[in-house]
């Protein structure tokens, strides 16, 4: 019994929220106690089921799963990875989903329908993108999360989410249209979809198919870019976040991440080494791109008025770094930038519920006079009356402020510096310690505008922090329920323990850069097991 | 045959791209659909072009008698997604419609 499950954990993750959420559907609203207890349960038992995928994935060294659905051999049948990445993004994906659940349970679920039902929908499409082996399945599972993230945008509804939700459908929808080009594009050329067979069908494509078969992934590519926020396809994310309800931001957090993963994905198992001619395509662009986009992001968290616009130019920051280290295609860079997307992860969705309570306790036009803050309001959740109404409330937001502000801008003595210290060490010495490798301009440029990007983080986040906490002794205390504070706690404690246990995090990074540097193991195991389940 | 398939797609797209980028949100769907339009017919064709021949294999062992059948089922998932997607789409321009009193994208005439 044990045994079968365990060869069917591959597709837990993607089978259980799906399960979850027809049962959700069928439920009314009004029975809103019994809703939110199955969709914490179910996220619950999904974490469970991702550590446990995790666990098995590494246990005895390197090693694969993968899952055949219908059994059907891998370069025809759609099947599922599990590797060290994708069981790392799915344990963060399930970790996130788990705290905006909790957070939401305290009042923000009920602020339209159908929230928990579109929220289950949400992680399996996040899931999903993250276990498929396939191209077009990866198209679908990208369509079941943007649709999901539609509803999610709008929960709460108003105006202002409208407005915001609608171009933020619009611009997905034309993505969707860019990625399918590219998918038909690399079909056109190399006739599978697999990207296990793409990646050893890569390097035969003749050369006068090469410039079709490149123009598909640099579309491709777009349509994930624009996904993860390079400049300048990114001028949709900070409106779109910062008028998202507070946990569907958090949740926002990870989907950016969902883009960088599959370009991080791709671009290593497809333009690889092993891709001949056509190696390393694009990583220039990647480089040159991320950059820009962490100089975009810095000037908007400096020129931010509200905390949620500054957490929305915060994910640029965070997508230009990865997409810039991606593009060095370097196993060391890798490692480090692998650690930072964790913790940037971790402490961007922290931040988006932190900002709502710590708003919560500010008038309704407070957000825009932020930075010449004078007014103060009452604040206006009358039948908030449960929580707990004592300074040290204030006391404990102020302190996971400061965390939070210091693990974005990556200042010791937590995670995110040892995330920027693993990334510009990495950069600097391409070639390992000790290796008198000169270093290139652009990487100069990369390692002054990370130190700037965290100043400009620092500066932005004490201003906010400032106006909030220090100004406002008058003001009233915000009332928060223990179950809206214990995600965030939840979270922090994450990069604290991320902190600690830097050298075992750090060891299972570098195993997973080179994994995905030389991903001979990945072709092998997804290409050889043609016995239906996991070895 | 090509050269039609082309220009029909060159057309749709085309005429899609410029209603995307037009103010009014009705515009805006329309050109959604267009730019669909073209994107099915554009993966249909990434199977190469045949007439008159079957895209499942029955039993002859002469493959090159069929039609690819993967972009058919591809541009058939495409359609029915780009389907839901227009209609969600349409849902939220109503909202907006609704809440802000006007059919302008950004909500507000300029």
């Amino acid at each position: 019994m044990l045994d079968s499950l365990l060869t069917h954990l591959t597709i837990l993750p993607i089978a259980l929220p799906l399960l979850a959420g027809i049962i959700l559907v069928l439920i009314e609203d009004r029975h809103h106690v019994l809703k939110l207890t199955i969709s914490i349960v179910a996220t619950l038992v999904l974490l469970a089921a991702s550590v446990a995928l995790l666990v098995d994935t590494n246990a005895g060294g390197y090693n694969i799963s993968t899952y055949q659905l219908g059994n059907w051999p891998a370069p025809f049948g759609i099947v599922l990875v599990a590797d060290r990445l994708s069981t790392m993004m799915v344990v963060l994906n399930a970790v996130l989903a788990l705290s905006a659940a909790l957070f939401a349970s305290a009042r923000w679920a009920r602020a339209g329908q159908h929230f928990h039902t579109l929220f289950q929908l949400l992680l399996m499409g996040v899931n999903g993108a993250f276990l498929t082996g396939d191209l077009f399945n990866l198209f679908v599972f990208f369509e079941v999360l943007l649709a999901a993230s539609y509803g999610l945008m709008l929960h709460g509804s108003g105006s202002l989410r409208v407005r915001a939700g609608l171009h933020y459908v619009a611009v997905n929808l034309v993505t969707s249209a860019l990625f399918l080009i590219g998918v038909s594009l690399i079909y056109g050329v190399t006739g599978t979809l697999n990207m296990a067979d793409l990646a050893l069908r890569i390097p035969l494509v003749p050369d006068d198919s090469r410039m079709l078969l490149e123009a598909g992934g640099a579309i491709l590519g777009i349509a994930f870019l624009v996904k993860a926020g390079m400049w300048p396809l990114s001028f949709w994310l900070p409106t779109t976040y910062a008028a998202a309800s507070p946990p569907v931001a958090a949740m926002f957090a990870i989907m950016s991440k969902v883009g960088v993963y599959i370009i991080l994905r791709l671009s290593l198992l497809l333009f690889g080494l092993e891709a001949g001619v056509s190696a390393h395509f694009g990583g220039q662009w990647l480089l040159y791109g991320g950059m820009a986009t962490i100089a975009f992001g810095t000037i908007g968290v400096l020129s931010s008025q509200g905390m949620a616009r500054m957490a929305g130019f915060s994910v640029l920051v965070s997508s230009g770094t990865l997409l810039a280290m991606i593009g060095y295609e370097n196993a060391g860079v890798t490692a480090g930038a692998l650690y930072y997307l964790v913790n940037s992860t971790l402490a961007l969705s922290c931040f988006y519920l932190l900002v709502e309570l710590v708003e919560r306790g500010r008038g309704a036009g407070a957000d825009v006079l932020a930075v010449t803050l004078e007014a103060f309001g009452d604040d206006g959740e009358p039948e908030e009356e449960v929580g707990v109404a004592t300074p040290r409330t204030l006391a404990l937001l102020g302190m996971a402020f400061v965390i939070c502000a210091i693990l974005l801008a990556g200042m010791p003595p937590f995670s995110g510096f040892l995330a920027k210290f693993a990334m510009i060490g990495a950069v600097l010495n391409l070639e390992g310690l000790g290796a008198s490798d000169a270093v290139s301009g652009a990487s100069w440029w990369l390692v002054a505008l990370l130190i700037i990007s965290g100043l400009a983080a620092m500066i932005g986040l004490l201003r906010a922090g400032i106006n909030t906490y220090w100004i406002s002794f008058d003001a009233e205390v915000p009332r928060i329920r223990v179950v809206e504070m214990l995600p965030v706690l939840l979270l922090l404690g994450l990069c604290l323990t991320l902190t600690v246990l830097a050298g075992p995090a750090m060891g299972y990074m570098q195993a997973t850069a080179q994994d995905l540097h030389v991903p001979i193991g990945y072709l092998g195991s997804v290409l050889a097991g043609a016995d239906g389940g996991v070895p | 045959m090509a050269m039609i398939l082309a220009i029909s797609i060159g057309v749709l797209a085309g005429s899609g791209v410029w209603l995307i980028l037009r103010p009014r949100s009705f515009q805006v769907i329309i050109g959604l659909s267009l730019l669909s339009y073209a994107v099915n017919l554009f993966i249909f064709s990434m199977g190469r072009l045949r007439s008159g021949a079957a895209s499942i294999v029955n039993g002859s062992s002469d493959l090159g008698a069929y039609a690819d059948p993967l972009p058919q089922a591809l541009v058939l998932t495409a359609i029915v997604i780009g389907f839901a997607m227009t209609a969600l789409f349409l849902v939220v321009l109503l909202a907006s419609r609704g809440l802000t009193g006007t059919d302008h994208v950004d909500g507000r005439e300029r």
